[in-house]
């Protein structure tokens, strides 16, 4: 009989640790979409020059690379957190601004962002729900992500027709299975800091935001 | 110009570097996926591809 509770009290303090880490996570992800949204907005005001959002973009990447990883366990990865989002969402200024300098750009960049949040709800919702461990698709995943980051690299220096959309097309359909991967790491335990969680799923949503961009401004009617 | 493509190719170079070790580390440990496993990814997956398609015509 005590052997029983013992498993029933460890089963629910599982489920609140989890439901708290998602909790946790969803709100962190609230706060840093609204912080970098706003960033994009400055940016998009103050009009800088590529290299300055490759800048901002090389900056966010080295607080991933180095300082992110030694703060996770701390408040003071919060800080680290909202300086990624915020670069890389300054970082978005001058894509925005080229798209919306289209004649219809602001109805592309309202669909995109429509688009990103339907597609992230729906999919973080479905792992949820579901509850199925979807770790299977790890290998798959990072092995996409590679192959995508090797042809990025040779799209930039071959002129080869369609690789870009292709490129955009295949960063929507790994993020989205990212989404599904990580949230189902939330859920079944695997994933347990809040912190990375959320840098995992908000680096996902620029990513699909930004390949909707591209994919929308080159195949729109207009 | 040049120099956007070189920034962005070190920056590309330094997302391969990042993603590498967890790349690595998933290929390796990757748990085989039970019956209906994949089923069950492909699904909300294919739905994001029509949603997109949607999306493009309605554009």
């Amino acid at each position: 009989m005590n052997r029983i509770d013992f498993t029933a009290t460890r089963s629910i303090e599982s489920a609140l640790s989890t439901n708290k880490l998602i909790k946790n996570t969803y709100m962190l992800l609230s706060g840093t979409l609204i912080w970098s949204a706003l960033l994009a907005m400055v940016s998009m005001a103050m009009a800088p020059s590529p290299m300055i959002s490759l800048g901002t973009s090389l900056g966010a990447l080295v607080l991933l690379w180095f300082v992110l990883p030694r703060t996770a366990n701390s408040a003071s990865g919060l800080w680290v957190v909202f300086a990624v989002t915020g670069l890389l969402g300054f970082g978005l200024g001058p894509t925005l601004n080229y798209y919306i300098a289209l004649s219809n750009g602001s109805q592309i960049i309202a669909t995109a962002f429509g688009g990103t949040g339907i597609i992230f709800l729906g999919l973080s919702g479905y792992a949820l729900s579901t509850k199925r461990d979807f770790s299977f698709m790890g290998g798959f995943i990072f092995a996409g992500m590679m192959v995508v980051m090797l042809a990025s690299l040779a799209g930039l220096f071959l002129d080869i027709p369609g690789l870009h959309l292709a490129i955009s097309a295949a960063v929507i359909l790994l993020m989205s299975g990212f989404i599904l991967f990580e949230t189902s790491q939330m859920v079944n335990g695997a994933q347990t800091n809040y912190i990375m969680a959320t840098v995992s799923l908000y680096l996902s949503i620029l990513n699909i935001f930004t390949s909707l961009l591209h994919l929308l401004g080159a195949l729109g009617d207009e | 110009m040049e120099w956007v493509k070189i920034f962005s190719a070190i920056l590309i170079i330094g997302w391969i570097i990042f993603l590498w070790p967890r790349a690595k580390y998933w290929l390796k440990n990757s748990p085989k996926a039970q019956e209906g496993d994949w089923m069950a990814a492909v699904l909300p997956l294919a739905l994001v591809v029509g949603f997109v398609a949607l999306l493009i015509m309605l554009v």
